[in-house]
């Protein structure tokens, strides 16, 4: 019954192919179209900016001659439209230019500074699942209770928070009074380089490599802007779990289950938790990608060379390539992860087909 | 005469229009003062307000007095209470007239980005089609930006400054906005109301800005109250990273930035402008958070 | 329990054990030289195009040149380094170089005349910015084949008119006069970029160290140079890392992990002072911090105006609070230990004096801008001026911007004020009176950005002539005078306030020895440091 059905289906619809290629190619086409967008706007910013690329590369004493020289080598002197062109049709191939400051691929920059926006946002989210999940939970579960004031309290603190003052003080108080983790940096002077990079990841690449001196050390300085970051993630995953799991706790299906006689914890896990895993991939790949394009004052307050203090160095000095570069790469991650959560919420979400 | 009185208010039998909507007011007034957190919050903010318009009756110093043989000097010096900074100047001064530029701020984003938001939501979801795919394709555009990057680089191109940093972060925060007016429009639309307004010959022009825009309104009045929080602090990060109000002004993020070279030895130079945003930004998030409570009491989440 | 809720216990087990992985304080190794500084200026290692303060400190340890100074002894001027002597013609136009025999780079080629002829007309061809340390001389990419030019162990030189030949000398001290290794950077050529690009992460030199690696706005490591011609030097490896930060730079010191943080400001360096086992010293370098005003503007070109200003600054205060220790009064554009250097201080903040100054000119209700790099030094020395030239009755706006965003506005004439610093480009006192006191042509057309009286739209009052006549003057003392005569008009007349020198305040691990960043006149030197 059930495969004559599915045959049936199938039947109907003669092309089972193109039932798939049309959303695929819509996806696809709009993604492209959001970075078209992204990558205009960007370039506009840049070329109206007060901040003369030229004088990036030639300095502040370049003489007339010199400081013509440098204007027709970028390419200044052509329509904008064409310059936009010219960019458009090397980012296709890869190819994001040269940093206007120190005449290195972009591209390579990035391969660079990515790896250590993804280690500490990586990190940070898995901070907030740990510890926000859990807590939105057992808010829901206990609602009302001084546990649930409690939760709510902490997850507004988090909201309310400027990032880079408790940065600030937790550097004073962690690093700077008690000596307990690491400065800022992703590692000591000492551990620069001392592995060979593989993923560009310190944590990994330590492991990799067997050496448990720079895994110590460099866990000890990535241990506080993960805290910070994880601690805006937790706030964000503890009230989104709680609201989930109020409306799971209320229905009908769970108050059948109890009269069932299973145990609080059964329904809790095994019943309402599981009902909410989608809705949570989806919150969490929203936090994740919140954190990996939203750090970039974490990274500044710590040195960190991640992309975000990438970009925003490159800005203010008009090294407009590498603004770009860097701001290409975020967007697409970012709407990347979007469509990734919509497309697993569809797959695992029956209600969503 | 007994137009105030708490039984006309609590009443479950309105007699007009005006008293079914006073009533419901009054309700969730109520509902809302018993809840000790948000009017926690209130307290502080109408506190704010209190300073903010009282600054030049309140202050001790003058905000802008140098005095470089008395910089830097303690929490709890004499004359002055919160010590002072790096050129001398009044700590509680500073900080006391820094609340006129953050409510200045605040509120200015807080009328150019819902609207700006209702205007291309509404229009979208009103009219469809491909006004509709375009405009929320740009919507999508901007959200897809890293957002602090997004006002960074607006900054940049246009200079520093109070304005134009409320420009940057209203620029970040509209597209929000258009999403929730759109989903609203896209539900009234459809509404028997509106058809009928229609075939009074109503144009699209009068059906938005008379009919749907107020249905609008309150959802994102909501969303406005729990977003203020997030301005204040977007604010504070331009401000730290020197691209919003300009020196001397005292504004709180710019205070941080100044006192941060004296974390070590003058901890209280960066420490207390920094509570002073945290206090503002969590009576802020409080009151919002209870305010939905009262509003809209299923949708906790954000 | 499902899957997820074991990811999350697995996960809280690995950060407890994580947690519990704490570092302990290092200290940096015996033959290790560990430094902070803020390097976020390199943009590239190639000599014939760095022109930054923490390039010219990372290529003076990488290259040789054909006179150079001693570190230990930089008042003795400029020595033999790759040349063994020199000799000038009789029309004192052409300067040839006898290069020491037997030194090789460190790739193991020779260093020969050739290497020399090479490396100075490859900085006229590439004409990057500061090549004009060299074309001011004359040399043109048309011309090097003739004006420069090897001949078996010698290298003539020949200008185009007389100069005084320690001017000459001096410029090759300059970080483009640094001797590259021709056959190394050839072979590493592309598209006819005579090595510009390979140069940029680099080095193909002969001095006591080669370059490891630089990572932008992270590190620079150096490793030693065992055959260097002045001995090995005893730290084997220098690293240099970015830290920007004054505060963590004095932790990081506090705690060992470096031996020298070199960007304290005052409040740190009064803290690292308490601190065990760190000393501070002192070292006067060559930055000027000024203030000028545009002559274009019809108030601020009056002479009673540009008087004015110079009673608006307070010097004492400054000097004695935000900046206590870091900079010191100094009001004329030669810093002091160059040649023809004056130490005349003749103004202290007077209101009054100013007051009367401006009611002479009839100026009143004056509003100007200032601009101001993002800097916080500057932006209190720009706060403070803003306080006192508001006693004066003159309104004082402050826009703080990129130093980029405002650097163009300077160069476009564009700003009233400009508050900023300045630092000299080779040790000789025609680098500062060229630029503050020379400007042969104020049109707009002229487009002489480099030149500082042209920015602020001054035609130098008759200065630029004798500016012109001093560096081709070959008596020492003559010409010293001629710079000191120079200075007290410059000092009265100019729309400039010269207000500070930088004293360089660096925080050191009580061990290093020999540390010598180069005072007015070069950049650091690692080579002779011990620890």
């Amino acid at each position: 019954m059930a495969l004559a059905e599915q045959g049936q289906r199938t039947g109907r619809q003669p092309a089972p192919l193109l039932r798939w290629l049309k959303p695929a190619v819509l996806t696809v086409g709009s993604i492209a179209v959001t970075m078209l967008g992204l990558l205009l706007i960007t370039f506009i910013i840049g070329r109206v900016m007060p901040i003369d690329p030229v004088l990036s590369v030639a300095g502040e004493r370049a003489s007339k001659e010199v400081y013509e020289q440098v204007y027709l080598e970028l390419g200044l002197d052509k329509p904008l439209l064409v310059q936009f062109f010219y960019y458009i049709s090397d980012v296709v191939r890869g190819d994001f230019g040269q940093s206007l400051l120190n005449a290195r691929p972009v591209a390579e920059d990035i391969m660079r500074v990515f790896p250590a926006t993804l280690e500490l946002a990586t990190l940070g989210v898995f901070l907030g699942i740990v510890l926000g999940v859990p807590l939105g939970v057992v808010a829901a579960v206990r609602r009302g209770s001084w546990i649930d004031q409690i939760a709510r309290f902490v997850a507004l603190v988090g909201y309310s928070m400027p990032i880079f003052w408790l940065g600030l003080m937790g550097l004073l108080v962690f690093y700077g009074i008690l000596g307990w983790v690491g400065g800022p940096g992703r590692v000591g002077i000492f551990y620069v380089d001392v592995v060979p990079s593989v993923t560009g990841m310190i944590l990994i690449d330590s492991i990799i490599d067997g050496n448990w001196a720079v895994f110590r050390n460099a866990f000890s300085h990535i241990v506080l802007p993960a805290a910070l970051l994880g601690y805006y993630s937790l706030a964000y995953i503890s009230r989104m779990t709680r609201s989930f799991m109020l409306e799971q706790l209320s229905a009908e299906y769970v108050i059948t289950a109890r009269v069932k006689g299973l145990s609080e914890w059964q329904v809790i896990w095994g019943h309402a938790f599981r009902n909410i895993r989608v809705q949570l991939i989806t919150v969490i790949a929203l936090s994740y990608a919140n954190l990996l394009e939203g750090s970039v004052l974490t990274e500044i307050i710590f040195s960190w060379p991640g992309i975000g203090s990438y970009i925003t160095t490159a800005l203010l000095s008009a090294d407009m390539n590498a603004v770009l570069g860097g701001t290409v790469v975020v967007g697409f991650i970012f709407i990347l992860l979007n469509v990734l959560s919509d497309l697993l919420y569809k797959v695992f979400d029956p209600r969503a087909r | 005469m007994n137009a105030l009185s708490r039984e006309w208010l609590l009443t479950d039998t309105p007699t007009s229009r005006m008293h079914a909507r006073m009533s419901s007011f009054y309700k969730g007034w109520l509902a809302l003062r018993s809840n000790t957190l948000a009017m926690f919050g209130l307290g502080i903010l109408v506190f704010l307000l209190a300073v903010a318009a009282f600054a030049p009756w309140i202050s001790p110093h003058d905000p802008f007095a140098q005095d470089l043989a008395n910089r830097l000097q303690p929490i709890g010096s004499d004359s002055h209470l919160l010590g002072t900074d790096s050129l001398g100047r009044d700590i509680l001064s500073r900080l006391i007239y820094g609340s006129r530029i953050t409510l200045y701020i605040v509120a200015l984003v807080a009328l150019i980005a819902p609207v700006a938001g209702l205007l291309v939501g509404t229009v979208s979801g009103y009219i469809g089609g491909w006004t509709d795919i375009v405009l929320m394709r740009i919507t999508d555009i901007f959200l897809a930006f890293p957002r602090l990057v997004l006002a960074l680089a607006f900054v940049a191109a246009l200079g520093a400054g109070i304005e134009n940093a409320v420009l940057a972060i209203s620029l970040t925060a509209w597209p929000p906005y258009a999403r929730i007016a759109r989903a609203e429009t896209l539900t009234i639309r459809k509404s028997d109301y509106i058809s009928a307004i229609k075939l009074q010959g109503a144009g699209p022009i009068r059906i938005i800005t008379k009919h749907i825009w107020p249905l609008c309104i309150s959802s994102l009045i909501v969303r406005v109250t729990l977003d203020m929080a997030g301005i204040i602090l977007a604010a504070a990060g331009l401000g730290f990273l020197g691209l919003g109000a300009q020196p001397p002004s005292p504004e709180w993020g710019a205070m941080i930035s100044e006192g941060r070279r004296f974390i070590l030895d003058h901890w209280w130079v960066a420490t207390v402008p920094g509570l002073a945003i945290f206090t503002v930004s969590l009576a802020f998030n409080l009151l919002g958070d209870g305010l939905r409570d009262v509003l809209d009491p299923k949708d906790e989440g954000r | 329990m499902n899957a997820f809720s074991r990811l999350l216990t697995g996960a809280g087990l690995a950060l407890a054990l994580g947690l519990t992985a704490m570092p302990v304080a290092a200290e940096t190794p015996p033959n290790m030289l560990v430094i902070a500084n803020r390097i976020d200026d390199i943009t590239t290692l190639d000599p014939a195009q760095s022109f930054e303060f923490a390039g010219s400190d990372v290529l003076r340890n990488l290259y040789g040149k054909l006179v150079n100074f001693d570190p230990l002894d930089l008042d003795a001027g400029y020595q033999p380094d790759l040349a063994e002597s020199w000799t000038v013609s009789e029309d004192g136009r052409t300067i040839t170089f006898t290069m020491k025999e037997g030194l090789s780079f460190q790739s193991g080629n020779p260093i020969r005349a050739e290497d020399a002829e090479f490396s100075l007309r490859r900085v006229v061809i590439l004409n990057k910015t500061p090549s004009f340390i060299l074309t001011q001389f004359g040399f043109t990419p048309e011309n090097v084949e003739e004006t420069i030019k090897a001949e078996g162990n010698t290298l003539s030189i020949t200008t185009d008119k007389r100069y005084a030949t320690s001017f000459v000398l001096n410029c090759l001290t300059a970080t483009i006069g640094s001797i590259v290794d021709k056959e190394l950077v050839m072979a590493n050529q592309v598209d006819g970029d005579l090595g510009n690009q390979w140069l940029a992460t680099n080095s193909a030199g002969s001095g006591a160290y080669s370059l490891v690696g630089w990572k932008p706005n992270e590190s620079v490591t150096l490793q030693a140079n065992p055959d260097f011609h002045l001995g090995a030097p005893a730290m084997e490896r220098v690293i240099v890392r970015h830290v920007q930060e004054s505060a963590t730079q004095r932790l990081l010191l506090e705690r060992g992990d470096i031996d020298v943080a070199r960007n304290l400001n005052p409040e740190d360096v009064a803290g690292v002072r308490d601190a065990p086992g760190v000393v501070v010293t002192d070292e006067l370098r060559g930055r000027l911090m000024y203030i000028a005003v545009n002559q274009k503007h019809p108030e601020l070109s009056k002479p009673e105006v540009r008087q004015a200003i110079k009673y608006l600054a307070d010097y004492e205060g400054m000097q004695n609070s935000f900046l206590s220790g870091q900079y010191t009064i100094h009001q004329n554009f030669l810093p002091r230990t160059y040649l023809g250097a004056v130490d005349d201080n003749p103004f202290s903040l007077n209101i009054d004096r100013a007051k009367e100054l401006l009611a002479a000119a009839g100026v009143e209700g004056l509003e100007i801008e200032v601009g101001v790099r993002e800097a916080q030094e500057r932006i209190e020395i720009a706060q403070s001026l803003q306080n006192t030239f508001a006693q004066a009755g003159i309104t004082l706006n402050i826009t703080v911007g990129t130093a980029k965003a405002i650097l163009a506005r300077y160069r476009a004439r564009d700003l009233d004020m400009y508050m900023g610093a300045w630092g000299p480009d080779y040790p000789d006192p025609h680098t500062n009176a060229g630029t503050f006191a020379y400007n042969p042509d104020n049109s707009d057309e002229a487009g002489a950005t480099g030149l500082l009286a042209w920015r602020n739209s001054w035609d130098t009052g008759g200065l630029t002539e004798e500016v012109s006549a001093a560096v081709i003057e070959n008596d020492r003392d003559v010409r010293a005078q001629m710079y000191a005569d120079i200075q007290a008009q410059f000092r009265e007349t100019s729309p400039f306030a010269i207000l500070f020198q930088k004293i360089e305040q660096t925080g050191l691990n009580g061990s290093v020895q020999n540390l010598n960043l180069g005072g007015a006149i070069t950049a650091v030197s690692y080579w002779p440091v011990t620890k």
